[in-house]
């Protein structure tokens, strides 16, 4: 199938898409007023139905066109915004969200959406859903027609209107020019072409009459005319327009926005309109239609909005992995060099060397870097996911996100995800009050959810801080002496961090009723394992009736770890920097004997000795009874083992490998690496060891 | 026309283990290297030598001696690791010499009679006759998965 090539990347654009729908929602509920918001989704709306469309998913597609007639007819402020609307409208983003993911999973998008289908139509019908429909608009439309002055031969819609006033507090001019074609003129659709040739390379078209796809099949008689923001003077404009041979008349006026920001809420007369209706749109708009690619709207959107958005391309990820194991081979060919050049003592060469040495480690950097991701493409479902959540539970929650530009490896922050879902459920279930509870306690209604990523070292730090209820000394000891977790006696003397963090030991849940959005059993002890699976903590810091931050502490990246080289006969293992306490070196006459088990006497505590070289069956070839051992004390939670080597190599950066699918499941072997000389060696999972 | 030539035809990478020749169509084939360093993996089965460095990617090794219950070889001088891709797996395999490149004739490839004995027929797929050459042809799905 030749669709199958588009496939990925349809999903790719439909999820950013649906992304800035729900972003723009979110906007349009805090000021509903603010039309240009509308113009926002709807462009991405109507762009994602063209794309469904010519893929083949006609659920998609119909369900983004009902959504599509009723963001339109806000737009045209045939309806207004309501609170009641805007669920239906996030109700239907929920649904289109849900069909895509079926996509990319394989699926056809079909969703049984009929409810929402209904509620869509009756709201663009203006039935009483809302109860508030602006109907009074319709009869605004046939009043107020005087303010616009006659020589103005287009018309504006809110969002054209923004674009024209910030152009012009930016120091462009704005213009609308009228173009007027000879009568036996033969190639119009060619002249119009270089008409707008000339203008677009001098400024930028806002909108033009009849649409620019009318313009080209040439259906307009001998007359067109575009709205045009530019830095040339009017003069020249005409002058360089009238160089178009055929062209008769050019007639270039200067618009003052002003005009239109009186007339602001006020619908044109119709009869202004020179042709078809379709000219209330944008010529944006008109282009995407036309399933030309999106460059245009929004460079035009980058003049008059935004600072111009930095350039990207997709990359496969794979390449970016591929790319990487080139590189450490010429790492490891890097090493080889340098003891050569060390060898041969050739100063020429050595330079070179050198050089080449610190070319690569900015290379390096550069390549690691790559693979890096803003956080944002995990926090940007929160916003959404707190709205739908406050609802639910009949609170006023704010979600406030800082840093969501920090970036992590993306092998990172493919984890993240749902444990930071389950403690932001958290947050707003269990930490935030209820409003009367709140007032009660004179704090605002309002609750306050603060997200913030940031690095510091070579950490990522990720806080999710509340301003709710905090942490219940009292009530979570209850609970944790209840649930058998600790002790009675034990119990009066835990720190408060101590008992902050039993909140996160496994089956607890304090929430007295279960509710949906958090304690069903899969408690935070879950988030807690993946966090630490990804070689990072998470720590809680709770005042009660202030609030509760829990602080997740992730290394940059899970695909180059800091460990620890030991040797075992002639093999060499790495053992993870995270899992390792402290490396010591014991008497074999330290060594105790306890149920079978050898332990040593580890600062007061006992810890069992596990014989590296009996795990991993290491071949010996000779048996040396050493006086000394060489012990790693490694933990995992509470527990700690010693790890019997040979002897410590030392502390190396290494990247992470699989070990492929063919080796699969092997035991207390988490991966592999290649040291400097080439060879390879295995990483010990110390948590299976434990 | 090229089809049925192709067809035809299939390319094989022929190797020696003990007194016979193998062959494996290069089709699977993702090159031949010397042998290098190994490094073992424990608590896997005897056959798996260990993992090496492929330039820079993580690859499995499989003894065919071992695999096939034949006993290891004394002189290394000329053995060879073939790498092999099979669907998502990458593996190689340690052979005592590479032979050969040939086209042989699909025509000419014979189903192994059914003879239950060494462990060794259990992995071939056919038998090829070429002048007085005899090539076994293996099977590669069982020789990388553990015999029922």
């Amino acid at each position: 199938m030749e669709v199958n090539q588009y496939l990925e990347m349809f999903i790719d654009e439909s999820k950013e898409h649906l992304q800035a729908c729900s972003e723009h929602l979110l906007e349009l509920e805090k000021n509903p007023q603010d039309l240009a918001i509308v113009s926002e989704i709807f462009r991405s709306a109507h762009t994602l139905k063209g794309m469904s469309a010519t893929m083949g998913f006609e659920d998609l597609a119909d369900l983004t066109h009902k959504m599509e007639n009723v963001l339109d007819a806000i737009r045209n402020e045939k309806i207004s915004v309501t609170p009641e609307i805007l669920d239906v409208v996030f109700e239907s983003v929920d649904h289109l969200e849900e069909m895509v993911q079926d996509i990319a999973s394989g699926g056809d998008g079909k969703r049984n959406v009929q409810a929402t289908v209904e509620m869509l139509k009756r709201i663009e019908s203006g039935e009483e859903l809302t109860g508030t429909t602006a109907v009074p608009l319709a009869a605004n439309e046939q009043a107020a027609t005087s303010i616009v002055s006659a020589e103005w031969k287009l018309e504006y819609d809110d969002f054209e209107k923004t674009i024209l006033h910030q152009s012009l507090e930016q120091g462009f001019n704005t213009y609308e020019i009228s173009i007027s074609l000879r009568e036996d003129c033969l190639l119009k659709a060619a002249r119009v072409f270089m008409v707008f040739e000339i203008l677009e390379k001098n400024g930028d078209v806002i909108k033009s009459s009849p649409t620019v796809d009318k313009l080209e099949e040439e259906q307009f008689d001998s007359e067109f005319h575009v709205a045009f923001i530019s830095k040339e003077t009017a003069d020249d404009l005409q002058k360089m327009l009238l160089k178009v041979s055929e062209v008769e008349k050019v007639e270039v006026l200067a618009i003052d926005p002003s005009v239109f920001r009186e007339a602001k809420g006020e619908i044109l007369p119709q009869e202004a309109l020179p042709s078809e209706p379709e000219t209330a749109e944008p010529v944006s708009e008109e282009k995407q239609a036309g399933g030309e690619p999106e460059k245009k709207p929004a460079a035009n959107n980058a003049k008059s909005h935004a600072p111009a958005a930095s350039k990207t391309i997709r990359v496969n990820i794979e390449r970016l992995d591929v790319l990487m194991n080139l590189f450490e081979e010429l790492v490891i060919d890097r090493g080889r060099l340098l003891s050569i050049a060390a060898e041969v003592n050739h100063g020429e060469l050595s330079e070179t060397v050198e050089r080449m040495s610190r070319t690569m480690g900015d290379l390096q950097n550069i390549i690691l870097t790559m693979r890096m991701v803003p956080v944002e493409t995990v926090f940007n479902r929160f916003p959404k996911m707190v709205r739908q959540l406050s609802r639910d539970l009949n609170k006023k929650i704010n979600l406030e996100i800082i840093g969501a530009e920090t970036e992590l490896d993306r092998t990172v922050i493919d984890e993240i995800g749902d444990p930071l879902v389950h403690l932001i459920r958290n947050s707003l279930d269990h930490g935030i009050e209820s409003p009367e509870v709140r007032r009660q306690q004179g704090k605002p209604e309002e609750g306050t959810v603060q997200l913030r990523a940031y690095h510091s070292g070579n950490y990522v730090f990720i806080e999710i801080e509340d301003d709710g209820a905090g942490i219940n000394r009292n009530k979570v000891l209850t609970k944790a002496i209840a649930k058998g977790i600790v002790s009675k006696e034990a119990a009066s003397s835990l720190s408060n961090k101590q008992v902050n963090e039993l909140i996160m030991a496994p089956g607890f849940s304090t929430a007295d009723v279960i509710s949906d959005i958090s304690g069903r059993g899969v408690g935070l002890d879950v988030v807690k394992t993946t966090i630490e699976s990804l070689g990072g903590n998470i720590s809680i810091e709770s005042t009660q009736d202030i609030g509760s931050t829990f602080s997740i502490q992730l290394p940059l990246t899970l695909s180059i770890i800091s460990v620890m080289l030991v040797e075992i006969e002639k093999e060499i293992y790495a053992i993870p920097l995270s899992s390792i306490i402290e490396t010591s070196i014991i008497r074999q006459s330290d060594i105790l004997n306890a149920h079978n088990q050898k332990v040593i006497d580890f600062r007061g505590k006992v810890v069992p000795l596990i014989f590296l070289e009996e795990v991993f069956e290491v071949p010996r070839t000779k048996l040396d009874e050493d006086e000394f051992h060489s012990v790693v004390i490694v933990r995992k939670g509470d527990k700690m083992a010693g790890l019997v080597v040979d002897s410590f190599i030392g502390q190396q950066e290494i990247v992470l490998k699989s070990l492929g699918n063919y080796l699969t499941n092997i035991f207390a072997i988490s991966g592999a690496t290649i040291l400097g000389n080439g060879k390879v060696a295995l990483i010990v999972d110390c948590n299976a060891l434990m | 026309m090229t089809n049925a030539v192709e067809q035809a035809y299939v390319k094989v990478i022929v190797f020696q283990l003990a007194d016979k020749e193998y062959a494996i169509p290069v089709s699977y084939v993702r090159g031949i290297e010397k042998l290098m360093h190994i490094t073992r993996v424990p608590k896997t089965p005897h056959y798996v030598k260990g993992v090496i460095n492929l330039r820079g990617v993580v690859t499995p090794i499989i003894d065919l001696r071992a695999r096939f219950g034949l006993p290891a070889l004394e002189n290394e001088e000329t053995v060879r690791i073939i790498i092999i891709q099979l669907e998502d797996m990458e593996v190689g395999f340690i052979v005592d010499s590479a032979n050969d490149v040939l086209d042989i004739e699909s025509a000419s490839i014979e189903q192994q009679p059914e003879v239950v004995g060494s462990s060794e027929e259990d992995f071939i797929s056919g038998v090829a006759k070429l002048d007085k050459r005899l090539l076994i042809l293996l099977h590669l799905d069982k020789v990388l998965n553990p015999l029922g």
